[in-house]
């Protein structure tokens, strides 16, 4: 009998996680980020539950200030797919104007991102919720188990997390509890790019490198998506050749400069990179254990 | 073990700096061992020595080290790994963290289990999944309480290698007097344990001694290196076994089409395969092997197809599919080790709700056989267990699931317990019905017989003497003794014909006399030893 290959082991793991969420929990969804992991989860998703739809919704949590061609990719991938999606846009927080340029990068994601999600699953009452966060991301969510339980609230609270041996999921849950669901946890970035390239997954034309209008701020290449980026004194837009390695707001997800236009290339530039996928990402950098209190605040 | 989708992670590529084109084997191992052994240094020293740390991360190290560091500066390689804050603060690991990194020849998950005693469900979490486990010791300290309750834990959990770090060999001025005695101390210990492979190095994780080169600083040494052991060591491969199929959910669109979707645990399917379906067992075929990307040929441990049947019959979530020649029969009871997790104590009548693979049911303690002394490992008797306690327990389920012994299939022969009013994992299990009982505390006989009374009551057999049985037994008996009356009757009386009818009508009386006796007799326990009842429901285990 021919061994699994390692992506055949990790599809097969998440494909079993997905189906275990299903089967044991009332109303389940996907939040859908649009970006690669999520690109990976929903073909998974297709995957497990085929020839049937995956019996859930994916949900879609909109700060507003996604990138263009985000927007643009997630309708159109729902519409290929046939799958239902919820946008769920926190009204309050655009009524009180945050954005993440004048309110800063802490309070913009809180607002519309973590309250906006606490706002969408209670409204539509999911009590499972499937997100593509990986283990070899960041330092706290390599603690995180694969079936991760909120209080009410949506709490997080790292001592009550409940064991994981073997393949054993305890997915009981009591009145107001939740769960966040991760089939992704021990892909890493590596894997996930192999998958999309083994798989022939579409991802959003953002990962690839092509001459994009950027200025630079922090320290960070920042790609002025819309005229809401209001340039700074001194600031002048540049055409460069760049990607992104992640994706979020575009005022607060940085671009590295690359020459890499396609999957080979891109995979090649990971392997030589000394530096951390998240890197760009300017909402981690907040102190140490940022990250670690955003999620007990309720954050992904 | 068999390839369970669930145990596996992994991935050829690994973080950032993976040999492209280059397919590594994958080894899976956890860390482990008491507090302040340094397992989160070691783990961030092999990510170090690995050149897995990003540049981004290392420069935060560094920042971190100032801040928190216990280094007066120097590189606290712990903080890479210890993620929580509290942890950061307490300078001790809470949860299970894992690791992904490669080198040339391997790629790695670590499980990064805490040292504590009372987060030692968590080292449990990390071992069921791993393939090695390195056991920490402080040179300064040797062999404590917390490493034999690891070693014990790893090896019970079916860990076959054991890696021995005898680290902060720099404290103790490298001597190899103090390596030794610890080395000593370690074989004696492991003599009680089933580990096949046991290697032991003398290590510095701060000072980056025997990690990934060897250290001029222990000549004495000329094992190979802690890296060098984990790229080299071999792991058991895979069993093979018959097919057997968890069904997690059953797929049907519309009235075309119903298929079960689930997990192969062991074994391999070709379509227009007999099967049965357990626990009902119903018998079919395999009309298709569904999966998205087409029908396939042939499906393998691991994989996770969608099955559709060739009859429509009765299919649920939590089923078993096997082939149709397969012995293996669903139970109500079963036998295995626990390892209790529950803030209260496990005790006997109590009830949980249990979950192996795709099923549910709801568990009695029927009875606590034993408990083991993580000192000794030695078996005794025990009114109740404790958190992070190890017992042999028999449980009672209310309905029939089907199950082997966990060292047959860890998927099938492993399960956990939940409390039913908080939802916690309070236990978790690997049947193991051969496991030596031990003496039973004195009530237990009566147990066990009214338990088998009350069976006979609920099945209408309380033994494995069914009534075919006892008519066939009848007969051939009556046949010999029959043959044995005409002998002795013609001896006597020297008359074929009175002989002949003597012997005619002892037949008919007898049998019908010896199939009353011989049922009178199967209601009773009287002489019989004490059989396991978990074995009666056969399995073939």
């Amino acid at each position: 009998m021919r061994p699994l290959s390692h992506l055949e082991r990790l599809e097969a793991e998440a494909i079993f996680i997905l189906r275990e969420t299903v089967a044991t929990t009332e109303n389940p969804v996907m939040l859908y980020s649009i970006g690669k992991d999520s690109s990976v989860l929903l073909h998974l998703a297709m995957k497990a539950f085929y020839p049937a739809k995956p019996p859930f919704p994916l949900l879609h949590v909109d700060t507003t200030w996604k990138f263009r061609e985000m927007i643009t990719f997630r309708d159109e991938t729902a519409r290929r797919l046939g799958v239902k999606l919820i946008v769920h846009i926190n009204e309050e927080g655009v009524k009180a104007g945050i954005n993440p340029i004048a309110s800063g990068s802490r309070l913009h994601t809180d607002v519309m991102k973590t309250q906006g999600l606490k706002q969408a699953l209670d409204l539509y009452k999911f009590d499972a919720a499937f997100g593509g966060a990986r283990r070899d991301e960041e330092k706290s969510r390599a603690k995180e188990r694969v079936f991760s339980l909120r209080a009410p609230g949506h709490r997080w609270d790292p001592k009550s997390q409940r064991p994981e041996p073997w393949a054993l999921y305890n997915t009981r849950l009591r009145p107001g509890e939740t769960l966040r669901v991760f089939p992704l946890s021990n892909w890493t970035e590596g894997d996930v790019w192999a998958y999309i390239a083994q798989e022939n997954i579409p991802v959003v034309p953002l990962y690839f490198a092509k001459p994009r209008p950027v200025v630079s701020r922090g320290g960070a290449l920042i790609m002025r998506d819309d005229e809401r980026l209001e340039l700074l004194p001194g600031e002048v837009v540049e055409q460069r050749s760049v990607r992104f390695r992640t994706l979020g707001c575009y005022p607060l997800t940085g671009a590295i400069e690359s020459e890499a236009a396609n999957l080979e290339e891109i995979i090649a530039e990971m392997a030589a990179s000394r530096a951390s996928e998240r890197q760009g990402r300017i909402i981690d950098h907040d102190g140490s254990s940022s990250m670690e209190q955003k999620k007990q605040e309720g954050y992904f | 073990m068999n390839a369970a989708a669930p145990i596996l992670p992994g991935s050829a590529i690994a973080p950032l700096r993976a040999p492209a084109g280059r397919p590594a084997s994958l080894l899976r191992f956890l860390t482990c061992g008491s507090v302040d052994d340094g397992k989160s240094t070691l783990i961030g020293r092999l990510l170090f020595e690995a050149d897995a740390v990003p540049e981004d991360q290392l420069a935060a190290l560094d920042r971190d080290s100032e801040k928190l560091g216990t280094l007066g500066g120097g590189r606290d390689y712990a903080l890479l790994v210890d993620g929580l804050a509290a942890e950061r603060e307490q300078g001790i690991t809470i949860d299970v963290a894992y690791r992904y990194f490669a080198t040339k020849k391997r790629a790695f998950i670590v499980a990064d289990t805490p040292g504590h005693e009372q987060y030692t469900r968590n080292m449990a979490t990390g071992a069921s999944t791993a393939d090695l486990a390195i056991l920490l010791i402080d040179a300064r300290k040797g062999l404590l309480t917390q490493t034999r309750r690891h070693a014990f834990i790893a090896s019970m959990l079916g860990i076959r290698h054991a890696l021995v770090a005898v680290n902060k060999m720099d404290l103790v001025g490298y001597s190899r007097e103090t390596f030794e005695a610890i080395a000593a101390d370690f074989q004696t210990l492991a003599k009680g344990l089933a580990f096949s492979g046991i290697t032991i190095v003398p290590v510095s994780a701060r000072e980056g001694d025997n990690i990934a080169t060897r250290s001029s600083a222990m000549p004495w040494y000329s094992g190979p290196s802690l890296l060098e052991l984990l790229e080299t060591v071999e792991v058991a491969p895979e069993t093979e076994g018959p097919f057997r199929f968890s069904v997690q959910w059953v797929n049907r669109p519309d009235q075309d089409f119903r298929g079960f979707a689930g997990v192969i645990h062991s074994g391999t399917l070709h379509p227009g395969d007999a099967i049965r379906v357990l626990p009902s067992g119903t018998k079919s075929r395999i009309a298709r092997i569904v999966t998205a990307d087409g029908d396939k040929d042939e499906a393998i441990a691991g994989e996770v197809p969608t099955l559709v049947l060739s009859d429509e019959i009765d299919v649920s979530r939590g089923d078993v599919i096997t082939r149709e020649s397969d012995a293996l029969l669903a139970r109500r009871e079963i036998t295995a080790r626990l390892l209790w997790m529950g803030e209260e104590a496990l005790k006997p009548g109590a009830h949980y709700v249990l979950r192996l693979a795709s099923q549910q049911a709801n568990a009695r303690l029927d009875a606590l056989h034993h408990a083991i002394d993580i000192n000794g490992y030695g078996i005794v008797e025990a009114e109740s267990i404790a958190m992070n306690g190890i017992g042999l327990v028999t449980l009672e389920l209310d309905r029939a699931i089907v199950a082997t012994n966990y060292a047959v299939n860890r998927e099938l022969g492993s399960f956990i317990l939940i409390d039913r009013l908080t939802n916690a994992t309070v236990a978790l299990g690997l049947i193991d019905a051969g496991a030596p009982r031990g003496l039973p505390a004195p009530e237990i006989p009566t147990r066990t017989l009214t338990r088998l009374l009350g069976r006979f009551a609920r099945w209408g057999g309380g033994s494995n003497e069914g009534h075919k049985r006892s008519i066939a037994k009848a007969i051939s008996w009556r046949v010999t003794g029959t043959l044995d009356t005409f002998l002795l009757s013609y001896l006597f009386t020297a008359s074929v014909k009175i002989a002949a009818a003597i012997g005619a009508t002892e037949v008919i009386t007898k049998i019908v006399l010896y199939y009353f006796h011989e049922r009178a007799w199967a209601k009773s326990r009287f002489g019989l030893k004490d059989r396991p009842a978990g074995h009666t429901d056969g399995a073939g285990i």
